[in-house]
């Protein structure tokens, strides 16, 4: 396997008020393609900043980050933009869907930003909902569905377009331990069948254990880097 | 288009707030069409004569000063000029103040200037017999529920009798239908001899409120009038000859300036809206932050939410706008109908469209301005982390 993610010497400064705060200092780390990587640490260690940084939905103060031979970390905001509409699906701890659309909708929403017509996004959004379970909710509103159903559109919105890279943000933190076993589980699907490069953040050990590899993270530093045996 | 749905996802989001909120944008665009077919009524006014075969001729300086009825006989000379009469308003009241209606002292020749009148030939006699009759509209004989034979007694409000009487009786004798529908209004008038008003009035007497000028061919209308201005020009009774339209509205004018008073109240309207709307905006993008924190993190720029949130804004103040124009047509076409004889005609004009349009995106960038910046600046982590 050959690196996807690529971080060197990556650090990361808030400024509250009048303060600087280091949130991440010199990370090394790299990711490879069909990896997929549970970042793990305590509250404020740095994770969710770092999987931004990787989403590139932040920008580092220090360092590189370069994801599939780009140097994101150099680019502008709107070519950032450009980039995460086709190289990364994101899944967040509460769905984060838009609740006047339907599923179908919902899935279709990153389709919006490229040249396909409305069959065509209509029938990839129908192939991603199927993919995750839930063809037959494709015009349910989001409260029409559970907590569960919700983040399998999230994840169903998150791959229609396809990306390489999936970084997923505490994506069972919401869900009761039936519901975060089958996300965690069409998780591990898409990529083990489907070859996504996954990148978790979890604060939870169970979770965890769906990854190929824990990344531990204290104060902003690497703390342990473990690899999983084989399923 | 395939942006629509997001817009009209977030407009629907609250669906009764986004009713009501298009509710007060219909109300100010009704407003707008009405008030602003008043204001370009008011400032059209002063528009040539050409083509015209009925002129008014009234006093330079105010419709409110009396011209001399000498004149009568100087403009009948005016080469092209088929016949002359005269009129003087009277401005009597029927029992109440609030019973008002257009009431005039009318020439002997009044009627035969206005051949729409539609009117049977022996009422016609006795208008010209009876001194003290008079002929209302088929409206106002309805409203009142009056019937030939019938004394109507008004309260004058500027001329009083020579004996002091202020209560001036008529003998109804005739009741005219119009036959010009866009003037039904003009069915709510009373007209009385003059002859009995001339004779009765305490003061003013020999002098009229204004000519009514029949020409012959209406394509000298223009010269004819110039002609008849002509004959007064240095005197104290300088004279201005003009359209019955502009005559109309310089009628109502003399309540007030009614460009200033429309602008201001137009200006009131629009003010009170960008506040609303502009208030419901900001409260509708303060709720969906995490929603267009999304739509960044999938790949949105933040140029394309700015669009998205103007469009909304726009999207709005367009749909409130041209239903409340449309309804402006509707209930202008009704006003014209029911108040013609002293209101100019409303109409929902191409022009009131093309200035509501403007408005509608205007208002729409101002209101939408603020929170689309908000969106513009917006981090995606800060909004994802609720800061």
């Amino acid at each position: 396997m050959s690196a996807l993610v690529h971080l060197q010497n990556l650090s990361k400064t808030y400024t509250r008020g009048l303060q600087k705060v280091e949130v991440l200092h010199g990370i090394d780390l790299d990711i490879e393609t069909g990896d997929f990587v549970a970042l793990m640490g305590p509250s404020g260690s740095g994770k969710t900043t770092l999987l931004n940084l990787i989403g590139g939905l932040d920008a580092p103060s220090g360092g590189s980050i370069t994801v599939g031979g780009e140097r994101i970390d150099q680019m502008s905001e709107n070519a950032l933009a450009k980039w995460r509409s086709s190289h990364v699906g994101f899944v967040f701890q509460f769905y984060n869907l838009l609740a006047t659309l339907s599923a179908r909708r919902n899935v279709e929403l990153p389709l919006l930003l490229t040249r396909l017509s409305g069959a065509q996004r209509r029938q990839r959004a129908d192939i991603a909902l199927q993919l995750v379970g839930l063809a037959d909710r494709a015009v349910h509103k989001p409260n029409e569905l559970s907590g569960g159903q919700q983040q399998r559109v999230a994840i169903a919105r998150a791959i229609v377009s396809d990306p390489a890279l999936l970084v997923c943000d505490e994506p069972t933190g919401d869900l009761d331990r039936q519901s975060a076993a089958d996300v965690l589980t069409l998780l591990q699907q898409l990529n083990r069948d489907h070859g996504k490069t996954i990148i978790m953040v979890t604060h939870d050990p169970k979770a965890a254990e769906f990854a190929r590899r824990i990344v531990y993270l204290d104060k902003g530093t690497l703390a342990d880097n473990v690899q999983r045996p084989a399923a | 288009m395939k942006y629509l749905q997001l817009v009209w996802a977030a407009l629907l989001r609250r669906k009764t707030r986004t009713l009501f909120t298009l509710l007060s944008v219909v109300a100010a665009f009704l407003l707008f069409g009405l008030l602003d077919s008043v204001r370009g009524a008011f400032a059209g006014a002063s528009s040539s004569v050409a083509g015209l075969n009925r002129l008014v001729t009234i006093s330079k300086i105010t419709f409110t000063m009396q011209l001399p009825k000498s004149l009568l006989e100087r403009i009948q000379a005016v080469p092209g000029v088929a016949d002359v009469t005269y009129a003087n308003w009277f401005g009597g009241i029927y029992q109440d103040p609030k019973n008002f209606f257009p009431n005039e002292a009318v020439a002997p020749n009044f009627l035969d200037a206005y051949p729409e009148f539609l009117m049977s030939a022996a009422q016609h006699a006795a208008f010209r017999n009876t001194r003290t009759g008079a002929v209302v509209g088929a409206a106002l004989a309805r409203q009142f529920n009056w019937k030939l034979g019938d004394k109507i007694p008004l309260q004058g409000t500027i001329f009083p009798q020579r004996d002091g009487n202020n209560t001036w009786t008529f003998d109804l004798v005739g009741i005219y239908h119009d036959t010009d529908p866009k003037q039904r209004a003009r069915e709510n008038a009373l007209l009385f001899n003059w002859n009995y008003f001339d004779e009765a009035r305490a003061f003013g007497n020999g002098s009229v409120g204004w000519y009514v000028v029949k020409v012959a061919d209406p394509s000298r209308a223009d010269a004819i009038a110039q002609a008849i201005d002509a004959l007064s020009v240095n005197s104290d009774h300088e004279t201005k000859t003009q359209s019955e339209h502009a005559f109309q509205l310089a009628f109502v004018s003399q309540f007030g300036d009614i460009g200033l008073i429309v602008g201001a109240i137009m200006a009131a309207v629009f003010f009170t809206l960008i506040l609303l709307t502009g208030n419901t905006m900001a409260q509708a993008v303060r709720e969906r932050i995490p929603e267009l924190a999304i739509l960044k993190t999938i790949g949105f720029t933040s140029g394309s939410v700015l669009g998205l949130l103007l469009a909304e804004s726009v999207l709005l103040l367009f749909l409130g706008g041209v239903i409340g124009v449309f309804l402006a047509g509707v209930v202008g076409a009704a006003l014209e109908v029911t108040t013609g004889f002293v209101l100019p005609p409303i109409v929902s004009a191409a022009a009131v469209w093309a200035r509501s349009l403007g408005m509608m995106i205007l208002i729409g960038f101002v209101v939408g301005a603020l929170p689309a910046y908000r969106g513009l600046r917006l981090r995606i982590v800060d909004a994802l982390a609720g800061r």
